[in-house]
């Protein structure tokens, strides 16, 4: 049977690890600070007879891989290709949280967006319209409750509906300024040919305009090398990819 | 791959040469404030807030960060933790410790009765039973109530607020503010909080982070602190008051570890790793109600029985082992003598002796088999002690020369020597260079080694001892 690899994406301390308990039954340490993950767990579950292998990436604010963690999670979403990526978004502060899921939905199509913590927010008076993000952002939204197992079934149900191809998403791509906009079409076609075209072309485009030239060959040795390490700031860290 | 054509630096740049005009330094800034915008105006369309009070999180966050309370609140808590640690573990320690002394009883009857030879008897009653039932009844029971209630105040989000005191140390002492929350993890294991250095983006800070974060007490070595400070730092005082000195000792030692931290961070960001601080920007997360009992029984399952099998895993073969080693001669003395006759003069100018030596060494897979060893070798040595209670335990170091120095370096040895055999195998792999993993093995050693022996001269100097 086909196995199906969900990513777990979102800031720090959005409740992903215990997100990742709920699903998997693991008891992965659990705690209320930021940086608790920093190297990716893997754990799998089953759901209408569907197989699942659930990978809690590090808790991050951006994917622009300022640091080791940062590459950590961009590198999974980027080589590993998983079959859907739930981006865990805090309700208490979901402004800052979609920083991170407008990145994500630049790398990917397959993401569902799960509003995590929405007892919380509820008690402090914060109502969010799940229907209108789902059509603003061209993804499912789910509310949950991790610690509370509230909202996990639906999630289950929409993820299982995603993998299946049942769900057609139309991801909301970021729109930057016209002279941005230009080169990142330029770019775009002249990296044409360069790459295997499962990686998101716009999205290199525009990581090599931000000057991330790294990262482009990483792209194209990628295929030869299964095992590698990537220099972050000068630090080496070893990453499985 | 779909084309055969190669892709390097030049190629690159000369694709980029063709749209220079817009790859500039700026480009990130206003790509990330794009990102901003659209997420606010998001925000605006499915965001309805329908009262805006202050909320519980905010007000606490003002007293527990606040300039004033903040030191005196995280002092006062972790004093709490000490005081119900050691009043709590004494009883239920007396108690599992005599329900071992009446199980070797009837062991040692059955024995009797199946005509075993003695030395059967010797190496699984007096030295794998009697050894491993000690290292019980001293850890079992404080680690039971350490680790829930520091897993409870760790699942209602206060060990940001510690790290949200500490910042402004840290930056003064050249380190980055993430520093704080590292070594904040160090409290819980110190190999894990290696690999939560990758929170910090410059590797200069991160440098040292990794370097210093062993100043700060394991898990693996609360229960040597715990022990002996309950056991010898407290003489003139009884009941109550002897528990609240003993946490107030305890207390000093994390505070001198801290201190420990924040000076070799100052050193090293003046000499080897010369740098400016990064700012950036720490999150507190809002305080959360955990889950009470899954709290509690996870951190006992998971920590305190995982620390204990550990312990014991070691300790059982290792008190076989050293009752051989104690029982076979060269010459007229045992083998564990010659290897801690070896070690005794090195042990006593620190102001502890040959068997403490020999434990902090044979004790670099883990931290938490240093005391068990400890016991194990006292006890194969003549005069073997019966498991009664507590006290008895004191006796056996007393009888060993043991004096409340002894107790004091072996604390602040523990506190300041090299990382265990797991953190510095994680710091290799986190920094590759041999070179930095042997300086992270070094420093702590060297500051032990001055802080022991300094603590030993002057004692002695002055006839305290």
């Amino acid at each position: 049977m086909r196995v199906n690899r969900i990513a777990l994406a979102g800031n720090p301390n959005t409740g992903k690890s215990t997100l990742f308990n709920t699903l998997t039954g693991l008891k992965q340490h659990t705690g209320n600070w930021p940086g608790k993950t920093v190297v990716h767990a893997e754990g799998s579950f089953e759901h209408k007879g569907e197989q699942y292998i659930l990978v809690d990436l590090p808790g991050t604010y951006s994917l622009f891989s300022n640091s080791a963690d940062e590459e950590v999670a961009r590198d999974y979403i980027i080589f590993d290709q998983p079959d859907a990526t739930i981006v865990v978004l805090d309700a208490t502060s979901l402004e800052r949280n979609l920083n991170l899921a407008l990145q994500v939905l630049e790398m990917t199509n397959n993401v569902i967006i799960c509003i995590n913590l929405i007892d919380e927010a509820e008690k402090k008076g914060i109502r969010i319209d799940e229907k209108r993000l789902a059509r603003e952002l061209g993804v499912p939204v789910v509310k949950i409750s991790a610690r509370n197992k509230k909202g996990i079934n639906r999630l289950l149900d929409t993820l299982s509906q995603l993998v299946k191809g049942q769900i057609v998403t139309t991801p909301y791509r970021m729109k930057y300024s016209k002279e941005i906009e230009e080169a990142i079409t330029k770019v775009e076609s002249k990296l044409e040919g360069y790459f295997d075209e499962k990686y998101p072309s716009r999205w290199v485009a525009l990581r090599l305009l931000d000057g991330d030239e790294e990262l482009i060959l990483k792209l194209q040795n990628h295929k030869n090398n299964k095992q590698h390490e990537v220099r972050t700031n000068g630090v080496p860290v070893s990453v499985k990819s | 791959m779909e084309s055969q054509s190669v892709l390097n630096h030049s190629v690159l740049k000369g694709i980029l040469a063709e749209v220079n005009e817009v790859s500039n330094e700026d480009i990130r800034d206003e790509i990330v404030s794009d990102i901003y915008t659209k997420s606010k105006s998001l925000c605006k369309k499915v965001v309805s807030q329908q009262h805006s009070a202050m909320y519980r999180s905010d007000k606490l966050d003002e007293i527990f960060t606040s300039r004033i309370w903040g030191f005196p609140i995280m002092l006062i808590m972790l004093g709490a933790i000490f005081y119900i640690t050691i009043a709590g573990a004494n009883v239920p320690s007396d108690m599992i410790a005599s329900l071992f002394g009446y199980l070797e009883g009837k062991l040692t009857i059955l024995f009797e009765t199946m005509h075993a030879p003695e030395w059967l008897h010797g190496i699984l009653v007096l030295g794998l039973f009697r050894g491993t039932g000690w290292v019980i009844s001293v850890m079992l029971p404080p680690m039971a109530i350490f680790f829930p209630i520091f897993a409870l105040l760790e699942n209602y989000g206060y060990l940001p607020r510690v790290a949200f005191n500490m910042d402004r140390l840290f930056k003064r002492a050249g380190g980055h503010g993430k520093q704080s929350l590292t070594m904040a993890m160090g409290f819980g294991c110190n190999a894990a909080a290696i690999l939560s250095t990758r929170i910090i983006e410059s590797p200069r800070e991160r440098m040292l982070a990794i370097l210093t974060n062993n100043f700060v007490p394991c898990n693996g070595r609360w229960p040597t602190l715990i022990l002996l400070a309950s056991l010898f730092m407290v003489t003139g005082f009884s009941g109550a008051t002897g528990t609240l000195v003993t946490a107030g000792i305890l207390i000093g030692f994390v505070m001198l570890g801290v201190v420990v931290t924040l000076s070799v961070s100052w050193i090293l960001s003046k000499t080897a790793l010369k740098g400016v601080p990064t700012h950036y920007t720490l999150e507190l997360p809002p305080f959360r109600k955990p889950k009470f009992w899954n709290t509690i029984l996870r951190a006992s399952l998971d920590k305190a029985w995982y620390v204990l099998k550990r312990a014991v895993i070691v300790a059982a073969p290792a008190s076989i082992l050293t009752w051989v080693f104690a029982n076979i001669y060269v010459g007229d003395t045992s083998i564990l003598m010659h290897f801690v006759n070896f070690l005794d003069p090195f042990g006593q100018a620190l102001g502890m002796d040959g068997f403490i030596m020999a434990a902090f060494i044979l004790g670099l897979p883990a931290n938490e088999i240093v005391i068990p060893i400890l016991i194990m070798a006292y006890l194969s040595q003549g005069a073997m002690l019966e498991i009664e209670d507590l006290s008895k335990l004191k006796q056996v170091f007393i009888d060993q020369g043991w004096t409340w120095l002894t107790a004091l370096n072996m604390m602040l040895f523990s506190l300041l020597h090299f990382p265990c055999g797991t953190t510095l195998v994680n710091i290799y792999k986190e920094t590759k260079s041999p070179k930095w993993t042997f300086m992270s093995f070094l420093i702590p050693t060297v500051i032990a080694i001055g802080v022991t022996w300094l603590t030993a001269t002057v004692a002695r100097a002055f006839g305290w001892v």
